[in-house]
């Protein structure tokens, strides 16, 4: 029997970054998975969990975990999404009557390259294109899920990687953050262009679309000669 | 625009404070970073948890221990359960000794207003620690917790020091240290009381340990006929052994040394046949809070330590300074510590003011989780009165997004938004407004 492989498109990858769908369907297909959509699913519940709102992050989370019940591995271009259901799930559903359902799926869930590189071994993919890309270390993707080196392996397959200074400082989304203090959070976004700018780098890749829409949304705005990109449409572009 | 949101704004608005708050904090972080790789560092935070741990959990019989051992030594010890009491006291010890103070640095007197407090009985109280004086000259509150002046640039310190001086001292650090040396010398051999604030209180010998680099502390420890030392009572540890792990973890945290120029550690007043320190010491046991707080699921945060080292890696710290979260204690441990030692005075927004990026828990030296303490005290507020308006909000959208089919329509909504560039009245919409006056929705290509 084949393993059931999942692709969770995340809310934001459903609502403005499609293509980082499609680009992460494109790269497993590469690598040998035949990833499903995950039909009933809907959002991890993270913004109402981060929030303080548990029941409503429960409620909303149910009805993602259920539709992911059968799956072998749920795979998610987004560490911070990957990060609240192989993480913060089991909590989130402690004394649930989803409890065990909840463990059981959490660690079959996987970030997009923890997925290549850690389950399949699946580094290289693509091809060489000699593009230089600096990354960015999303918050929950580094220092919760703690990958470091997953990105980076597949970013220098098919990239000159370059590093960028204090990669792993928040770029200032933090969800509803960026909306509740503006002022601070574009502060944010600003250093990590600045940043960009320093070290020369043309392109930002990051794995998680909350990062791109900020860094980006930023970067449009103030006209910074930067691209921001996901992983997966780099890996995408070099197949 | 909430109290945090104010204070920021006026943070960032200050171009010159903005970069100097930048720049130090990182400064220290970088130092901290370079400290800790040459050691087992973790090692050394395992066994910190451990310790701090053990402090809180035991703290009233610490407590006890530790106070028995001063009065043995001849120590005078108070146990001031609010701030305004600790405050009368040391008011009321120095009103027996004089009215000139000289002061080490402490936070926990900040806490307590100590300096208005002795202001207001006519007591003249200079801050001897240079960052500490900086700030009260310039009639300001400390901006870290281990760099008060952190906000401040030489230039700042000159025009703050040259009236004082009454002549030109130019912008050289080490003319300002000197001037700042010989200002404060007369009032070291003066006052007839010193103030300082305590690292860690030892229970097992009943020891005050202070940490420090310009050597004031031991002077206002040591040279005034009175010594007042003033301690949070989460500061307790159980062993004199537990130094050997506390102060490089506190030392390595805070400013990236191996070991700071002085490290005193005081057992008592001057007795009989000794020829230095002070005829009277008082050590005043601060509870303001603590002990209620140990009885939450929050008590891990007074493990804390007072390294600063969490603000120094704070991403939203470095824009808008410690004063910005509205009390004594700036930064992630601000944000966790200051709603819960003072609840219901408009402070419990802070929780909120952190992108939850998780670097505070990665240089914790005692392994404080304060990304946990920080959504459990969004969850407090959440299910408070003060999140009606959100609660409303989160509930319309958990019922929208736990059902597929309207999931799935308010997200292809969204995207048909996205595809316009923004350039739509949905744009206009209150929350989408705070996003899109500095930030595009997605990049113009």
């Amino acid at each position: 029997m084949t393993a059931m492989i999942g692709l969770f498109p995340t809310c934001l990858g459903d609502a403005v970054h499609p293509r980082v769908v499609t680009d992460s369907a494109r790269v497993l297909r590469a690598a040998g998975v035949d990833p499903a959509p995950i039909p009933g699913a809907t959002c991890c519940g993270q913004p109402a969990w981060n929030a303080g709102f548990t029941r409503e992050a429960r409620r909303v989370a149910r009805r993602t975990l259920r539709a992911a019940a059968g799956l072998d591995a749920v795979v998610v271009p987004s560490g911070s999404c990957a990060a609240m259901m192989r993480l913060h799930w089991p909590q989130l559903f402690a004394g649930d009557r989803d409890a065990a359902l909840a463990a059981r799926v959490a660690p079959r869930v996987f970030e997009l390259s923890q997925y290549l590189v850690e389950e399949l071994g699946a580094a290289p993919i693509g091809s060489p294109t000699g593009r230089a890309v600096a990354y960015h270390d999303s918050c929950h993707m580094l220092r919760e899920l703690r990958l470091h080196d997953p990105p980076r392996v597949l970013l220098r397959g098919v990239a000159e990687l370059e590093e960028l200074p204090r990669s792993d400082r928040c770029c200032g989304f933090g969800g509803a953050f960026a909306v509740r203090y503006p002022d601070v959070s574009t502060a944010m976004a600003d250093d990590k262009l600045a940043t960009a700018r320093a070290a020369g780098a043309e392109t930002v890749v990051s794995a998680d679309p909350g990062c791109i829409m900020h860094i980006e949304g930023r970067a449009s705005r103030t006209g910074a000669a930067v691209r921001v990109v996901h992983l997966a449409s780099v890996l995408a572009e070099a197949l | 625009m909430s109290g945090f949101s104010r204070r920021a704004a006026a943070a960032l608005a200050d171009p010159v404070r903005h970069e100097n708050v930048r720049r130090f904090s990182e400064r220290a972080h970088d130092h901290r970073s370079a400290s800790v790789e040459r050691v087992d560092f973790e090692a050394l935070r395992d066994a910190g948890e451990r310790i701090r741990s053990q402090s809180v959990a035991e703290m009233p019989a610490l407590i006890d221990e530790f106070q028995a051992n001063l009065e043995r030594a001849g120590a005078i010890v108070h146990r001031a359960a609010t701030g305004a009491d600790a405050a009368a006291y040391v008011a009321e010890v120095v009103g027996r000794h004089g009215r000139e103070v000289i002061k080490g640095k402490s936070m926990a007197s900040e806490e307590i207003g100590l300096n208005e407090r002795l202001a207001a009985d006519g007591v003249d109280v200079v801050e001897t620690d240079l960052g500490e004086f900086i700030v009260q000259v310039a009639g300001e509150r400390p901006e870290h917790i281990i760099i008060p002046a952190i906000h401040k640039s030489r230039d700042d310190v000159r025009r703050l020091f040259e009236p004082l001086a009454g002549r030109p001292i130019g912008d050289e650090p080490a003319d300002l240290t000197d001037f700042a040396r010989a200002h404060l010398r007369e009032r070291f051999l003066r006052a007839p009381v010193g103030i300082t604030g305590v690292n860690f209180g030892v229970a097992e010998t009943g020891t005050v340990v202070l940490v420090e680099n310009e050597g004031n502390g031991r002077m206002c420890s040591g040279v005034p006929r009175v010594h007042i030392a003033v301690m949070g009572m989460e500061r307790v540890v159980p062993r004199l052994a537990d130094l050997a792990t506390l102060l490089p973890l506190l030392i390595r945290s805070g400013t990236g040394q191996k070991i700071t120029s002085y490290v005193s550690m005081i057992g008592g007043p001057r007795r009989g046949d000794e020829g230095d320190g002070p005829d009277e010491l008082h050590v005043v046991i601060l509870d303001n809070g603590r002990a209620r707080v140990r009885e939450t699921p929050y008590a891990s945060v007074l493990r804390c330590i007072r390294c600063g080292a969490c603000q120094n890696a704070c991403p939203v710290y470095r824009h808008v300074g410690g004063t910005a979260y509205g009390w004594v204690y700036g930064g992630p441990i601000g944000a966790v510590l200051s709603p819960l030692l003072r609840p219901g005075e408009g402070l419990d927004e802070l929780p909120q003011a952190s992108s939850l990026c998780a670097a505070c828990d990665d240089v914790c030296p005692v392994r404080i989780p304060l990304h946990d303490l920080l959504i459990g005290l969004r969850r407090d507020r959440a299910t408070a009165s003060a999140g009606a308006m959100e609660r409303l909000a989160f509930r319309l959208w958990s019922l929208a997004w736990s059902r597929p089919w309207l999931y799935r329509l308010s997200t292809r909504a969204a995207r048909a938004v996205v595809n316009t560039r923004g350039l739509t009245p949905v744009m206009q919409l209150p929350v989408i407004r705070r996003w899109a006056r500095t930030r595009d929705l997605v990049g113009k290509r």
